[in-house]
Order: structure tokens, then sequence, then C-alpha cells
């Protein structure tokens, strides 16, 4: 069966907000957890000793725990801070998720096995085969990719497993992120300290003050992107869940939702039921969530611009 | 420091080399390269005529195949791979891991310089780069701060190269995919960010709309300087709040940092700008072969600096021109 994933926490939340969402994941059906902050390292409410027992607490609930590390490295304190959470996750035997290639190579020098998130850009199987021979064990998918390429690597995937005697190989794990806003974009300028005319050091973490980020309209109130931070993620909401029988048939594992405060627990009740349903071989009946009202895209699964929403059935 | 150039066509390589670039970097005319414009880049024939010029008078000259290619179109890539080794390049500026790593292994002996659109921002990432593929050299997305590029400068394992003057990105370079949200091409995919044919301006009664593949970007009453629609400099309302939420229309020059990008120990500044006119190339290369000959000569007065940074003023976008990241105040 396709497995869920819940993606790392992307926004500023609140500790004791966090800790709540977190607490409530222990129930939900979700097979892996991405933790730790990946977006800025000012966002310092919860420390990694915070983090670790978040993550003991999920894993106590059947869950594998990850560590996600922070996209964008701009310092020395950052790397040392990335050191620590690696070291911190070799010890407790769980895989980091590397979303760039300081992590990459920290974990290379540390032998440690690894995974590695939608912006560390494999864009081809000989980008793919150097990582798996350096220890990538689960790749998520690309974000501006298209299904047709996705294809294009599952199906040399599964030759190369026929054909390899490598251990690596055959354990290799593909996931796609198929639900929540795209993160597109780093900056080492603060857009949500920008919006209230603050300098980056002395933001007051206002972005904090919005638990979705703040969502970017273009002048005719359209929704383009939303600001996080330094981060930028897509105005419209991805939501690929009429697609996990392509995804299953195509040998991908896992299926990354990318929290968000409301509503959290409706998405992983529907891909769930998804996902079930299709193990038991009926056709894949829920195909939609009763959410809030947002804009929704999937236009880079089909090899659209990313904002474009594909009606299926149109296809 | 090396002053390293760009050419977008022949005219324009032959003008950087005249003016005294130490090297030049062009593309083929496909998606293997980040600057893909109509009407610009190198056939195999222009690219022969264009390496002899330079490399005849002293002139490097690079080869950018810095976009990703894709299992569908991998082979496009690894032949403009072969074939600027084929021509002798000094060096080809890649990217991706698995060009790079094709490269490592196929051509060894042509230099292999990091793209700044690989993203590497730490010496950590440049020592993956370094130990997995050999690269000699990389250049710095733009980023970074001047303390920032200080820290790195001391602990590089390899050449570093950093932005001078042009278009300012704003975003880690590489892994910014705002492009193909809006269009179906992003840097990474086809080598264009706000492609042009996704632009389309309309006058109306609001003002001169600029349009990215029908989202608003911006809209420009009379009088106003109306920029190009790159998507992230366009003004735009934030809780009732319009403005430039991302970046204003700005260029980075970092004229005023030369002396210090030298003290560190930077091999090499680059002028951004494959898509810019022959004149606008030999301007910008005759300025800046003057401020860098300038560096180490006690005869350099504020006076001259002041007339470069005009000069370059004028050639710059919406005529400002910002130290951009450098600058910890920009943030």
């Amino acid at each position: 069966m396709l497995k869920l994933s819940l993606g790392p926490l992307l926004y500023y939340w609140p500790a004791e907000s966090t800790q709540a969402f977190y607490q409530q994941v222990e129930d939900w059906p979700i097979d892996l957890v991405y933790l730790g902050e990946t977006v800025c390292a000012r966002r310092r409410d919860l420390k990694l000793d915070d983090w670790v027992a978040i993550g003991q607490r999920l894993q106590t609930a059947g869950k594998e725990v990850v560590f996600s590390t922070q996209t964008l490295i701009e310092s020395e304190g950052d790397l040392k801070q990335l050191a620590k959470l690696i070291q911190r996750a070799g010890e407790l035997g769980w895989l980091v998720e590397a979303n760039d290639q300081s992590a990459l190579q920290l974990l290379i020098e540390a032998e440690q096995p690894f995974v590695t998130g939608p912006s560390l850009n494999i864009y081809n199987l000989r980008s793919l085969k150097k990582l798996t021979d350096l220890g990538l064990q689960r790749w998520c998918y690309p974000l501006e990719l298209s299904r047709e390429t996705l294809v294009d690597f599952q199906r040399s995937l599964i030759q190369t497993d026929s054909n390899s005697s490598s251990e690596h190989n055959r354990q290799l794990e593909t996931e796609v992120f198929a639900f929540g806003h795209l993160p597109l974009a780093w900056s080492s300028r603060c857009f949500s300290a920008r919006f209230h005319d603050l300098p980056k050091d002395r933001c007051g973490f206002v972005c904090q003050q919005y638990p979705d980020g703040l969502m970017m309209r273009s002048q005719e109130a359209q929704d383009v992107f939303v600001l996080n931070g330094i981060q930028t993620l897509s105005g419209g909401r991805c939501n690929l869940l009429d697609q996990l029988p392509l995804m299953q048939q195509e040998g991908v594992s896992i299926v990354r939702l990318s929290p968000q405060a409301q509503d959290m627990k409706s998405v992983v009740m529907a891909f769930d039921e998804a996902r079930k349903n299709l193990q038991a071989g009926l056709s894949n009946t829920i195909t939609q969530i009763p959410l809030h009202a947002a804009q929704e895209c999937n236009g880079y699964w089909f090899g659209r611009p990313g904002m474009d929403q594909i009606n299926i059935d149109l296809e | 420091m090396e002053l390293v150039c760009p050419a977008g066509n022949l005219p324009a390589l032959k003008k950087a080399v005249d003016e005294g670039a130490n090297a030049v970097y062009f593309g083929f005319q496909n998606s293997t390269n980040a600057r893909q414009f109509i009407g610009l880049n190198f056939t195999d024939k222009r690219a022969k005529e264009g390496i002899d010029y330079a490399q005849s008078r002293g002139c490097k000259v690079f080869c950018a195949i810095n976009t990703y290619p894709q299992p569908a179109g991998w082979k496009t890539w690894t032949e403009a791979v072969d074939q600027a080794a084929a021509l002798g390049v000094d060096a080809l500026i890649l990217a991706d891991m698995g060009l790079l790593d094709y490269a490592a292994q196929e051509h060894t002996d042509v230099s292999r310089h990091l793209s700044v659109q690989g993203s590497a921002t730490s010496h950590a990432a440049l020592r993956f780069y370094q130990q997995q593929f050999g690269i000699k050299r990389a250049v710095l997305p733009r980023v970074l701060s001047i303390s920032q590029v200080e820290d790195l400068a001391r602990k590089s394992p390899v050449e570093l190269e950093v932005f001078a003057f042009g278009s300012l990105c704003i975003m880690a370079e590489g892994r910014c995919y705002l492009s193909s949200y809006l269009t179906d091409e992003s840097p990474n995919t086809r080598g264009a960010c706000s492609p042009a044919k996704a632009v389309r301006w309309q006058e109306t009664d609001q003002g001169l709309e600029a349009r990215l593949n029908g989202v608003l970007i911006d809209r420009f009453q009379q009088g106003e300087n109306a920029g190009y629609p790159t998507l992230c400099k366009g003004r735009f309302e934030v809780e009732g709040a319009t403005y430039h939420a991302i970046e204003e229309p700005v260029s980075l020059s970092t004229l005023d940092l030369l002396p210090k990008l030298d003290a560190m120990g930077i091999s090499a500044v680059k002028i951004e700008g494959r898509q810019r006119s022959p004149a606008y190339v030999a301007q910008v290369t005759r300025i800046w072969r003057q401020a860098l000959d300038a560096i180490d000569s006690p005869i350099k007065t504020e006076q001259q600096l002041h007339a470069w940074a005009a000069e370059l003023s004028q050639l710059s976008e919406g005529s400002l021109t910002t130290l951009g990241a450098y600058h910890r105040k920009w943030k």
C-alpha cells in the first residue's frame, strides 16, 4: 500500500501550536513524519531537543521519523546547526532529509544514509544513480517535473533493479509531493519582514502571525504566491488526490502531504481512504476533500504551468 | 581578479574580448543553457569562430550548459558537453549533478565550473561538488552577504567567482521554480525566467498592463518607467497594500566592493547579461576593466568611481543599482 508522509512544517507556528499539532499526528494514519525547521535559522522556538522529543513520541506511535535540514544554508552558524542535527539523527538512528548539497556533504562525511527533499534537484537518472551510490535511500520527486517524466524515471529504475545486484538500488523509494502549497523559492531576504517594513535581523518574528503564510495577490486579486519568511510558495494549493492510481501503478512508494493550519486531519483522512480503496481494488472514489476554499493547482503534474488546474476528465 | 563577460552572440563576444575581458561565456542555441532567448547564443560554427577570436587574443572561453536535463532530453545535454569539449573551451559551466558526473568521467581534461544554478552556498556544499566532480571553480549565488562571501573564501576548496553587475536574482538560483509555476518554463528546465513568449503588454484605462501568461505582474501609470515583467519584480497586493512585495526593478552593481572582493581572494567577477546588446557588453566591459585595473592604483579618485557608477547606472534596469544581498541592510 502507498505510504503517507507528512512533510516538514514550513510555517512558523508558536511552540504550543506545533506541539499540539504533532500530538494529533500521533493518532493519524500517517507512516512517516519529517520534522525540523527547513525555512529560517531565526525560527528557534523549538530547540533540537524539543524536536527530538516530538519525534520520539511519534516513533512510539509507530511513525518513521526523519529530520529535515534547512534549505538555504548561508552562514557558519547554519552549518553548525546542520552538523548537530545530523549527528543527533545518527545517534537516534533516524534518517535525514537533505535539502541542499551542504547537508549531502555532511551526511556523506558522517557515512549516514539519507533521503532528499524536493528542492534538491534530481532531474535525471545519472544524478539519481550518483546519489544512490553515495547513500540515497529515498528521493522526493522535484515539484516542477511532470508525471510523464516520473514514468520515465520509474520505468528505468525498474530496469536497473532487475539488471543490478546493488543493494542500494533495490531499496530506493520514490516520494511525490501530493498536497499543499508548493515551496518554490528561497531568498536571503525575508518577505514577511519586508511587508512589515522591518529589517530581517530585527524581524520581530512577524511570520508567526501568519500560520498559513501571507497571500500575495495580483492587482486583480488573483492568488499568485504565498510569502512565508524567506520562502515563497505557490498561491494555489496542489492536490493530487485523484492521481494516486497512477502513482501506485508506477511504483511510487510514498505520498507527501504538506502541513497546513486548517483541516489537516480531513486531508490525511481523504488520502488514507483513497489509498485503502486503491489497495482493495476499488476504484478511487474519493476525489474531493471537504476543505475551506482555496485555489487548487496541479499543472506541474500534467506538464503545464504549475498554477494550472487541469480537470482530468477532460484530459 | 578575472573579468568574466557575457557573450550572447558573436558580435558581443568580440566586443567583450576587445574591451579587455579575461574570459567570456556563451551557450548553445537550445535549452542546455540558462539564457535561452530567441535569436541568441551560438551554433557550432559561430562558437568555433568566437573561440578562435578570443583564445588568439589571450581571452578564455567558458561554455554554459547549466540547465537540468530530464531523462527524455538527456542526450541533447551530453552532446552539448561533447561539442563544447571538442571545440576546445577552457571550461564548462555546469549545474546538474548528473551532467557534472558525465563531464568528469568523459572529459577529464576540460575544467568544470559549478554554475550559479548549482546553488552552493557553503563550503560544505563546495566540498561536495569538488570531491564528487572535481570542480575547479564555483560561481556563488547572489543571496550571500559580503561577510558570508568572506567566510566562504577563507574555507573554499575551489576558486570562487561572484556576480558583479547585471540582473539581480534575489532567490537562491537553481532552486527557484517561480517561473515554471506561472509559465511552462523555468531556469532549471528551459533556461528561461519569465520568458518573453509569455509576456503581453496592454494599454488599458487603468494604465499599461504587463502580464505573464495572463497573470498581471504590474500596471504602469503614464510617466512611469515600464520595466520588463520579471515575475519577482512586479507590484502585488498583500493584505490591502500594493507594492513591490518581493523586489524592486533594480540591478546589481558591486563596484564599491571590488577592492574588498580582491582582498578576499575572489578569483573572478562575473558580468550578467548574455541577453544584452553588443554595445551594452562593450560599455560595461570597458568600465569594469578600468575599475579592475585601478584596484591597486593609488591614482584612483573618488571622482573616477562616481563617474563609473553613474555610467553603469545609466545601463541598469530602472537606472537603479543595489548591492543586493552583499549589503546586510538589503535583506
